[in-house]
């Protein structure tokens, strides 16, 4: 089967590019990405449940996530600015974990539409420098597949 | 901790991943390789050594010579290492599709 989802990571850049087609209206693909109760559904699994403890998506606004293990103790926190917020077509905002060292990082979302049924995401995210943008790919092939952002905070406290 | 090299600091150094492109088509000896380099050969050496240490390359006796080859395997691994980066992405977004789904028919 064709993998659905595509990272195009080229030797030595500081950037990425994450792109994905959805079996969605472009309009339910943006409220997924804008509304606080969808956004915390699909960041949880079932190891991990993310809440966004302030989540203000418009222009100039900024958001808080938290992530927590089964037994309550957070163990992943990030915050970030939304730099600019157009419905149905763009969202550019920081993102950046806290205690941990990989420095911010600038993520600009492009939302398109493909058919009536069907869109597009690409999600188009900036690290601080090339070998920063390698040390975050790297977390979860260091923690084997199934590993989600969750676990950094382990491999974080292991490199201190 | 373990204290093995890892892999990624293998290939972060530029020689080193100079050295894996000359041994990708050929077996070669260590003098062959360090003749490559403008570099002195114990610093070749110390390269060579890191990149078997962490199995990128294989080492073959050939007579009285040592030679190198690179190590398939261990390269693909390095090709793949996105590939877990990838899958949390994809497990977010096959999630954020079945609950949009519900949520289009619960309308």
């Amino acid at each position: 089967m064709e993998k659905k989802t595509k990272v195009n990571a080229e030797d030595g850049k500081q950037d990425l590019m994450i792109t994905r087609e959805f079996d969605l209206p472009l309009e339910l693909l943006f409220k997924a990405c804008s509304d606080k109760d969808l956004v915390e559904q699909w960041m949880s699994n079932p190891y991990t449940t993310t809440k966004l403890l302030k989540f203000d998506a418009k222009k100039h606004g900024s958001y808080e996530l938290q992530s927590s293990d089964a037994y309550g103790n957070v163990v992943f926190k990030a915050n970030g600015a939304i730099h600019e917020f157009i419905p149905g077509r763009k969202i550019t905002r920081t993102f950046e974990m806290e205690n941990a060292p990989f420095g911010v990082q600038l993520e600009i979302y492009e939302f398109e539409q493909l058919t009536e049924d069907t869109s597009r995401l690409n999600m188009h995210v900036i690290y601080e420098s090339a070998a920063l943008r390698d040390q975050v790919l790297k977390v979860p092939f260091a923690q084997g597949i199934g590993m989600a952002h969750d676990r950094m905070q382990e491999i974080v406290g292991k490199l201190k | 901790m373990d204290l093995r090299r890892d892999v990624f600091q293998a290939i972060a150094d530029p020689t080193r991943r100079a050295i894996l492109l000359l041994v990708a088509t050929q077996s070669m000896t260590a003098g062959a390789i360090a003749a490559n380099f403008n570099t002195a050969r114990p610093t070749v050496s110390k390269h060579l050594s890191i990149l078997t240490e962490c199995q990128l390359l294989e080492q073959e006796q050939n007579g009285r010579e040592i030679y190198y080859h690179l190590n398939p395997d261990k390269m693909k691994e390095i090709a793949d290492f996105i590939e877990p980066f990838r899958k949390m992405w994809e497990d977010r977004f096959d999630k954020l599709e079945t609950i949009m789904k519900q949520y289009k028919t619960k309308k």
